[in-house]
């Protein structure tokens, strides 16, 4: 029940409203729980509102991490 | 792979259930010499660990273990009872998740109570469903079936402060909601099954912040990590637990930092404290937890649903030889239940852990456990 699902910030329709796009599928999805929202800007959504703003940089890092990661191991074997 | 310096959405989600990834970490996994048991505290984790293969890709000196992160599951039949008490009244709509609608209460489950007493029932995806039905029927009483943990409460919250605001008069709320720490907290003290490490709720910490889960290092020493839900998290996050187990190390560790932050989301948390304050509750298979569930502030109090009941409902008694109490918390497996696949099943459920689709049952029922 917990299942949230990350979306962009499409359009801002009203001051708790805003348009987001799930990979091409456009829906409304209330802002109440999200301070300074951005057109541009990802959040993750549960059941019609965002939760929480995606923080990109943070993901960048992960991912530079499985990076070297794959290069490390590659090289021991 | 190359990454754009401002990276897509879609770019983030590949890298997070890229299978070469999980790999990389899955043999990690593989390394690891320690037998240990695991709780996956989130019902979410238990689908995406049995969806995504990697459940069994473990080797078997690793053991998973589901918690009570289903909040239908923990949800007592004494609500549930009260939910139908509530919808079988002529003037009253009672709105709630559809996960709740088939849970048996004493009697019948709710999508039961609709065809044989005529109630009004109905399904709904997001809480502001009741809202919008509320101000289109304003002769009508709507009460919000609320259940659900951290991720999900300040949605209601949010509802219920709009219902204030706009002056609505006729949207209730049954709180019948869960906090996740002192779950831990009972969980652990309780000491029924010994659990060498948490694999802790991504949308649950994504409100409340990694730094609401200190205690575990502070009071009980249990290493932990807050993993999101694709392959890469899942996988990711096993790995920096038993690196911790490894290494003797009991610390809170955040690999779904890309949602997760330690504060959590300050702006939903602030609205959750406007509208709730702490409250003891009972939780199916751990019993009364203090300060685990919520009640409505003085500001909200005139809407609660409780205000509207007007008939006295039993304290009712779980299904007999019903193991869902003992599989919520860690001590069984669900083919443990005598009732497991015999008279229990997602066609004829009689626990909650059956019944939803994230129950620990339900789940090892799909994966043909």
């Amino acid at each position: 029940m917990c299942l949230a699902v990350p979306g962009k910030i499409v359009q801002l329709i009203d001051h708790r409203t805003a348009m987001i796009d799930f990979m091409g599928i456009q829906k409304q999805i209330a802002l109440d729980l999200i301070q300074d929202p951005v057109v541009g800007e990802y959040v993750i959504v549960h059941a019609g509102f965002a939760i929480q703003k995606l923080h990109a940089d943070d993901a960048r890092e992960s991912i530079k991490l499985f990076e070297e990661m794959a290069r490390h191991q590659q090289d021991q074997e | 792979m190359m990454y754009s310096s401002e990276g897509t959405h879609q770019e983030y989600l590949r890298a997070f259930s890229a299978p070469k990834t999980a790999q990389v970490f899955l043999r990690k996994i593989r390394q690891a010499k320690e037998s240990v048991r695991l709780m996956e505290v989130c019902g979410t984790h238990t689908v995406s660990f049995f969806k995504t293969g990697i459940r069994d890709a473990l080797p078997t000196t690793i053991k998973l273990i589901s918690g009570p992160g289903c909040p239908v599951c923990v949800t007592p039949v004494d609500i549930l009872d009260q939910a139908i008490g509530l919808a079988c009244r002529k003037d009253t709509v009672i709105f709630c998740f559809g996960d709740m609608l088939r849970v048996p209460a004493r009697a019948e489950s709710l999508e039961q109570v609709q065809a044989s007493r005529g109630a009004s029932v109905k399904m709904m995806y997001s809480p502001l469903e009741a809202f919008q039905f509320a101000q289109a029927n304003p002769r009508k009483n709507v009460v919000l079936f609320g259940v659900g943990f951290e991720t999900t409460i300040p949605l209601f919250a949010a509802v219920m402060t709009r219902a204030v605001e706009e002056g609505l008069h006729n949207l209730y709320l049954l709180p019948a909601f869960k906090l996740v720490p002192p779950a831990l907290h009972a969980l652990l003290r309780s000491k029924v099954c010994s659990i060498d490490g948490f694999i802790l709720p991504g949308h649950v910490s994504a409100i409340i912040g990694a730094a609401a889960y200190d205690f575990l290092e502070r009071h009980y020493h249990v290493p932990a990590v807050i993993a999101g839900f694709e392959p890469v998290d899942l996988a990711e996050g096993l790995w920096i637990l038993l690196e911790q187990i490894r290494q003797k190390q009991a610390n809170v560790r955040n690999e779904y930092s890309r949602f997760v932050t330690a504060e959590g989301n300050p702006g939903a948390l602030q609205i959750m404290r406007r509208v709730f304050v702490a409250a003891d509750a009972s939780w199916r298979g751990l019993g009364v937890i203090p300060m685990s569930g919520l009640a409505l502030t003085k500001e909200f109090a005139h809407l609660d649903a409780a205000s509207l009941i007007d008939f006295s409902v039993p304290a009712a008694e779980e299904p007999t030889r019903c193991r869902c109490g003992d599989v919520i918390k860690g001590v069984v497996t669900p083919p443990e239940c005598s009732l497991y696949k015999t008279d229990c099943s997602p066609e004829h459920p009689i626990g909650p852990c059956m019944v939803s689709s994230e129950g620990t049952c339900a789940a090892y029922y799909k994966y043909g456990k």
